[in-house]
């Protein structure tokens, strides 16, 4: 079994964004990192129409014990990673409470009323304020930045699981991420991985 | 999913509740694989269909899911086990055959997988396929977890065969789509012999002819059988109670629900006053089993989706036998605590809980609550469905929209389910004027091109999908020919079944193997019905509206427009961008152009952002796939497209 005792049982994670932003394969590849530690893992995800446009989230519970509902239940989410900033501030209005941790990429998907000019986007600092006023820590990461600069905005999501690597207290280590990833991608993409997961856990030197 | 036929015996993996169902079906031997895509059911078909050749087995995407049950049933007749899966709505369409095959028995295990959808998060309904299970009288099992997924999937198989007919396993999204740690079983390597023996006596089960007839004896076995399946279930490990002795309150449920019962028992702290009934099978209930836990207490709380099917099976029961158990008191969907539409939740099953036992159920302090929720509602924009950047249907309902105004007579669209069903949305200009099933749109279609005699004057366009096509619009399609209705038909023919992840149809030139087949040509299957049949790519956009013109004009009988382009998500597409796209900032006019900004506004693609602060037009570069076609919508040119080398 586990060698490191979970913060609480079960330990409930969220990963949210915007369809295409790689949330199902963030959420298995922490999953199976996990399940290679001897937890049971539970994961909920949305699906079906998540693809065209729509929010989409993965709720992942982390257990000693026993596999748990797919869904968190209300105000009960431990870490949350938004992919998109707004999406981390809905996550909260339903799964949050004042002690949950929040890991938020700073860069924006505009919804279609948005682009087309019918409402607006909030200011990323009225975002941030709103993250700090909902979450006892917060880490602000321009991960689709980085990933862009890495050549494949993709990669934020896998940033973003090294950011929660560098904060949270589960036992995630660079090693089964490695033997994950290697699972789901082809060989070649395997340094790309790697060096993005890095850039995720030095990002999250200091709570801003 | 490389790991799904590995044979280690007790290796603990983690997988998807399909992936679950797949395993249990390999660890049953199972040898003929058929369906028809839908979520949340695909991922099992299409994870068999990879392991397919290794494994040995037949695994076939059929044209329809009524097709795929008969394929699956020459399965079960001739030896072999089979198993046929599909979402909730399959099961209407493959029910006249189930109805019959109920009546003339299956001999090798068969296995119905219907995958329902609770709260409909990727359906145009929240149809339930349990009361199936009691129309047609077959067993019915509901896995509560991921491990009884793929136990209860390898059990159902023999179970078939202990009665001789199919066993429906029935799954729900949060099921099928959720994953969990799974330990694996082994998997069988003995050789299946297939053959159909019908040369026996007409009555004879195993060697006789498949016949549902005479009636009377066939059902008269049938409901032998279902009083067999009662009795195995009496002592089924997959019905399970968790609680103390005497409990104040007994909750009976089943599938996903069970995992939300006994999360609500815990956020209230009740695991001492409240016991939990999780029943695998719940058709037929087993009587003796049920009545000895409603004996314990005389509060039950039913906790089911969507329609009361458990409610009443268990109420039946309880009115039976009030004479030994006393008049109990009924808590479930007829009396309202529990929602009778939508999916459930930990959430809802603790607030039902919590207003029967009287208890004060909080998830947060008010104070965050509050801030949550103003902090989300002044923030948090809404995020609207619509197609995908560079998808061919948002061209295709363009054209569509634009010769319906051009027409002026009060054209519309009637639609079927696909992506396309968005066009109801702002996304496909609010095109799509009806939606119902598979095909709907064209018997609907055919039917509105009927209704000239009484003052009908509205062109009649319908459209449906390439997969759709062979799905369930052929019939409709013949009819109209026949009955000489006016109509238009669209084919969005895409290139695969694309919504539910690209599985192939019977119109592509390869199967679920992978292998090279014969494909069916849609055109020519209409040019064969009498139709008059053009052939459009809809990113030309001009040409598209113009044929469109022209054939809603066209007032003599069936026209089909065959609209090509390959969907936007498809491997060939995401290789790479046709057109890099920009904008010439000194020819978008913005505000001041008399198009109302007509590609950001109305056009709407995801890859078109509207600059705020220079009042004009730009391409997201991450979003943009480089179709090209909204080059072509600007009145001043300012969209710029070049071909990428």
């Amino acid at each position: 079994m586990t060698s490191k005792q979970l913060p609480h049982e079960p330990y409930n994670i969220i990963i949210t964004g915007v369809g295409g932003q790689g949330n199902v394969m963030a959420s298995r590849i922490l999953a199976n990192m996990l399940v290679k530690k001897g937890y049971y893992i539970t994961i909920g995800e949305s699906f079906g129409a998540s693809q065209r446009g729509g929010s989409v989230m993965s709720h992942i519970r982390i257990s000693e014990r026993s596999n748990w509902s797919p869904q968190i239940p209300k105000g009960r989410a431990h870490a949350v990673i938004a992919l998109e900033p707004t999406e981390g501030i809905r996550i909260l209005k339903d799964y949050g409470n004042p002690n949950v941790i929040l890991l938020l990429n700073t860069r924006p998907i505009y919804p279609v009323a948005v682009i087309a000019g019918e409402i607006e986007y909030p200011g990323l600092d009225e975002i941030k304020n709103s993250a700090r006023d909902l979450a006892s820590k917060v880490w602000f990461i321009g991960a689709s930045d980085e990933a862009i600069k890495l050549g494949n905005p993709i990669l934020g999501n896998i940033i973003m699981l090294g950011a929660l690597s560098g904060v949270s207290d589960l036992p995630l280590e660079n090693e089964d991420f490695k033997e994950v990833i290697l699972s789901t991608i082809p060989p070649d993409q395997l340094d790309i991985n790697l060096k993005a997961y890095d850039i995720g856990k030095r990002k999250v030197g200091l709570p801003l | 999913m490389p790991h799904l036929i590995e044979s280690g015996e007790g290796a603990q993996y983690l997988l998807m509740g399909n992936e679950a169902i797949a395993r249990g079906a390999l660890e049953a031997g199972v040898k003929v694989v058929t369906g028809y895509p839908g979520t949340p059911s695909s991922d099992i078909v299409e994870r068999l269909a990879k392991v397919a050749i290794k494994m040995n087995l037949y695994v076939e995407w059929s044209t329809n899911e009524k097709v795929a049950m008969e394929v699956a049933a020459a399965g079960s007749l001739s030896g072999v086990r089979s198993m046929c899966v599909m979402k909730q709505n399959g099961v209407n369409v493959a029910s006249d055959f189930l109805l019959h095959l109920a009546g003339s028995g299956t001999r090798a295990g068969m296995v119905l997988v219907p995958c329902d959808d609770p709260g409909a998060l990727s359906s145009a309904n929240e149809g339930e396929s349990r009361y199936f299970a009691r129309l047609f009288e077959i067993p019915l099992l509901e896995p509560g977890d991921f491990q009884e997924a793929k136990d209860m999937t390898r059990w159902a198989f023999e179970l078939s065969e202990s009665i001789r007919n199919p066993v429906t396993l029935r799954s729900v999204t949060r099921m099928s789509h959720a994953s969990g740690n799974v330990t694996f079983g082994d998997i069988p390597s003995e050789d299946v012999h297939a053959e159909f023996q019908c040369n026996g006596f007409m009555l004879d089960p195993m060697q006789g002819p498949a016949l549902s007839m005479p009636v009377i004896y066939r059902h008269t076995e049938q409901q032998k059988k279902i009083k067999k399946a009662r009795e195995i279930f009496e002592n089924c490990p997959f019905n399970t109670y968790r609680g103390p002795d005497k409990p104040e309150l007994l909750i009976i449920t089943s599938s996903a629900c069970s995992l939300y019962s006994r999360e609500a028992i815990r956020i209230l702290g009740v695991e001492n006053t409240v016991g939990l009934l999780k029943l695998g099978t719940t058709w037929p209930l087993p009587p003796k089993l049920v009545k000895r836990y409603l004996s314990k207490t005389d509060k039950i709380l039913i906790v089911e989706e969507v329609l009361p099917f458990l409610e009443e099976s268990v109420k039946i029961l309880a009115a039976e036998s009030a004479y030994e158990i006393g008049i109990k008191r009924f808590y479930g969907k007829n009396d309202g605590i529990i929602p009778s539409v939508g999916e459930l939740n930990p959430d809802l099953v603790a607030e039902a809980l919590a207003q029967i036992l009287a208890i004060d159920y909080q998830p947060v302090s008010d104070e965050y609550a509050e801030k949550a929720q103003r902090l989300a509602t002044l923030q948090v924009p809404p995020r609207e469905l619509t197609f995908c950047p560079g998808c061919p249907h948002r061209a295709s309902f363009w054209s569509i929209h634009n010769a319906l105004q051009l027409d002026g007579r009060k054209g519309f669209v009637c639609g079927d389910i696909g992506c396309y069903s968005l066009a109801m949305l702002p996304c496909g200009f609010n095109t799509l004027k009806t939606l119902h099933s598979m095909g709907s749109g064209a018997g609907l279609a055919s039917g509105f091109g009927k209704l000239g005699s009484f003052g009908f004057t509205q062109p009649v366009l319908a459209v449906c999908g390439d997969s759709t096509f062979f799905h369930a619009a052929i019939p409709a399609l013949i009819n109209a020919v026949h009955h000489k209705s006016n109509f238009t038909l669209v084919v969005l023919d895409n290139g695969g079944t694309a919504m539910t992840g690209f599985q192939p149809h019977p119109g592509l030139e390869i199967n679920a193997l992978g292998e090279e087949v014969p494909s069916v040509d849609i055109a020519e299957v209409c040019k064969a019905m009498g139709a008059k049949v053009e052939i459009r790519d809809p990113f030309d956009l001009e040409g598209t509206r113009e044929t469109l013109n022209q054939l809603i004009e066209d007032k003599h009988g069936l026209k089909v427009l065959i609209l090509r382009q390959i969907c936007a998500l498809s491997p060939e597409k995401r290789a790479g961008k046709q057109y890099e796209m920009t904008i010439d900032e000194q020819l978008c006019l913005g505000d001041r152009c008399g198009c109302n900004r007509w590609c950001t506004r109305i056009f709407r693609c995801p890859g078109l952002v509207w600059d705020q602060q220079k009042r004009v037009t730009r391409i997201d570069d991450v979003i943009c796939t480089g179709c090209g076609i909204c080059a072509d919508i600007c009145p001043e040119g300012a969209i710029k497209r070049q071909e990428v080398a």
